[in-house]
């Protein structure tokens, strides 16, 4: 080793070490800003190094720096104009963004080295197979990324989206992958071959991510994450480079593991979200003509906001619909309102309120409401048994009470104990079901008013009615 | 099996265990940024976009590391950017000004 590159090296060392603290970190969330801060630490100190080495090494000519600088900077600029502007409901799908570009990233180098190092000559399997797995996987996870990027931000139809012949196109495809698959690592390279892998395996992530429900995507989104470190990974394989080998892998089984832990949550198993069709879309509009049932007890604002004046202790529920509506705000207002009053008031986040573990959170402390009234589900269900009143804003599934019972598609999920709360008040649009499609007795039950309205709408009125009572 | 593939091969097995052994047990509060975290970690695919330009010499290879500087550029800065704007809201003091939440 030269003694650049021994610098290099542990240069290297030293930012892989900053990843694995920083993820550490990040598992508390008192510490989780500094954990990124440090992970971002390690990324400079790995920039610098790979700049001061192509510098001392010389082999970059002008095109070399012109092109790669510009790139650079057309990313920089895009990626944090992104990620600035990007609305808090919306990170699912910019992450999804990132996951495709880092798959492209390892894909590309992947052709490049094959491109070059090969140059028409036979490769060893050493070098050959990773380029073969890099180019796949990042191939799979650019087109596959921005499929779900589409899904969530609702510019491809949230439902699962098949075709007679899919099952068939997709044994062709997969064959098409083993050929080429034969060709990159069997036969001296050519151009062709490469083209062949990336090709089919961009037509393969497309077929992974078109039958699956929008409402499964952010796992889905999680599991891609998981490819994309793989892909890194292999692409530190190709151009011998730890660093790559280190982060990606880390990245790949910190996806595996979230990506278990989210479908978890949802009571569901991976490979039952893969195998897709499940749910038609994510928003709860579906069935919105579903007729009423004669034994939900309708209320009007107004008397919720009499019920709300005159409660001790409020249960604020947010789901997915309060996500969708982007009442965020509205429902931050309600509860400073009450507050005021000496009304205690608290949230029930359920594991998977929101578009994915923990976003929820995110989306209320956009909306400064404090982190101490935020109940994760183990704090909050002791709670519920003395509530006044529990405010159930776009949720379904998570408050269930079938979930406890056995036979449906629910049993076993932990959920909010909604209905032993004093009276229960569910905002929602219409009495379609949540995505698990399962009827909820909740609605039905004694103690349970429903209030049909969008949860924007529907808490606007409700903030006026309230103040009209307190004043 | 050469020397160094074994070295590289040691080193993705082992930061595959640490990567599971690190991972366990995320509360579900953190679980969003962790996973934006996460996807900023793999852009450090932005080192191999370097080492492509470095060895680029004709049209073709020009194009491809002009692209992989440009998605890994987009991952990485993107990626931190984002997790650092959604962690610092677990930051803020219950009694935060308002203007930070608006001035986006």
């Amino acid at each position: 080793m030269s003694a650049l590159q021994t610098i290099s090296s542990l240069i290297y060392l030293i930012s892989a070490v900053c990843y694995v603290l920083g993820v550490h970190l990040m598992r508390s969330p008192k510490t989780a800003r500094r954990g990124n801060g440090l992970s971002a630490v390690g990324m400079f100190l790995a920039v610098i190094t790979i700049i001061v080495t192509i510098i001392v090494e010389g082999k970059i000519d002008p095109i070399g720096w012109v092109v790669l600088l510009v790139g650079l900077a057309l990313g920089i600029l895009y990626g944090v104009v992104k990620a600035r502007k990007v609305p808090m409901t919306d990170v699912p799908q910019l992450v999804s963004l990132f996951n495709a570009v880092g798959g492209g990233a390892a894909a590309t180098i992947g052709i490049f080295d094959y491109l070059l190092k090969g140059d028409g000559a036979a490769l060893s399997v050493a070098f050959s197979l990773p380029v073969l797995l890099d180019v796949i996987i990042g191939g799979i996870t650019f087109s596959g990324s921005l499929i779900a990027t589409g899904k969530l931000s609702g510019h491809v139809s949230g439902k699962p989206i098949s075709f007679p012949g899919a099952r068939l196109l997709n044994v062709i495809v997969v064959l098409a992958i083993l050929v080429s698959a034969y060709l990159m690592i069997g036969l001296p390279t050519n151009v062709w071959y490469v083209t062949l892998a990336l090709v089919m395996s961009l037509v393969f992530g497309l077929l992974m991510t078109l039958p699956i429900g929008g409402a499964d995507m952010p796992v889905v989104v999680s599991l891609l994450n998981a490819f994309t470190g793989l892909a890194v990974a292999f692409a530190g394989f190709v151009i011998n480079n730890q660093v790559l080998i280190i982060a990606g892998a880390l990245v790949g089984a910190a996806g595996t593991i979230l990506t278990l832990q989210m479908a978890d949550a949802m009571n569901r198993s991976v490979a039952n979200i893969l195998a897709g069709g499940f749910g038609t879309d994510d928003s709860d509009s579906g069935a919105a003509a579903a007729d009423v049932p004669v034994d939900v007890k309708e209320t009007s604002a107004d008397d919720i906001g009499l019920q709300l004046a005159y409660a001790h202790s409020v249960m604020i529920v947010p789901g997915y619909g309060l996500a969708a509506a982007q009442a965020q705000h509205e429902v931050a207002e309600l509860a400073k309102v009450l507050t005021d009053q000496g009304i205690v008031v608290n949230y029930a986040i359920h594991p998977v309120a929101g578009r994915m573990p923990g976003h929820m959170n995110v989306l209320l402390a956009d909306v400064n409401v404090p982190y101490e009234q935020m109940k994760q589900l183990d704090d909050a269900n002791p709670m519920f048994e003395s509530t006044d009143v529990s405010l159930v804003i776009g949720a379904n599934d998570v408050t269930n009470p079938l979930a406890r019972e056995s036979g449906n598609a629910i049993s076993g999920m932990p959920i909010l104990d909604v209905d032993k709360s004093k009276s229960v008040v569910v905002i929602k649009r219409s009495m379609s079901t949540g995505y698990a499609g399962v009827q909820n007795p909740l609605f039905a039950m004694d103690n349970t008013q429903m209030f049909f309205s969008d949860a924007k709408k529907g808490l606007q009125e409700i903030v006026a009615a309230t103040k009209q009572y307190l004043a | 099996m050469s020397q160094e593939l074994f070295t590289n091969l040691a080193i993705f097995v082992l930061s595959l265990l640490v990567g599971f052994e690190v991972m366990s047990k995320i509360p579900a509060t953190l679980q969003t940024p962790m996973m934006s975290g996460a996807n900023a970690i793999h852009g450090v695919v932005v080192v191999g976009a370097f080492v492509i330009a470095a060895e680029a010499n004709s049209a073709l290879f020009y194009v491809l590391a002009f692209l992989g500087a440009f998605f890994a550029a987009v991952n990485v800065a993107g990626g931190y950017t984002v997790t650092d704007r959604m962690l610092g809201m677990f930051d803020r003091k219950p009694a935060a000004k308002k203007g930070e939440a608006e001035q986006k």
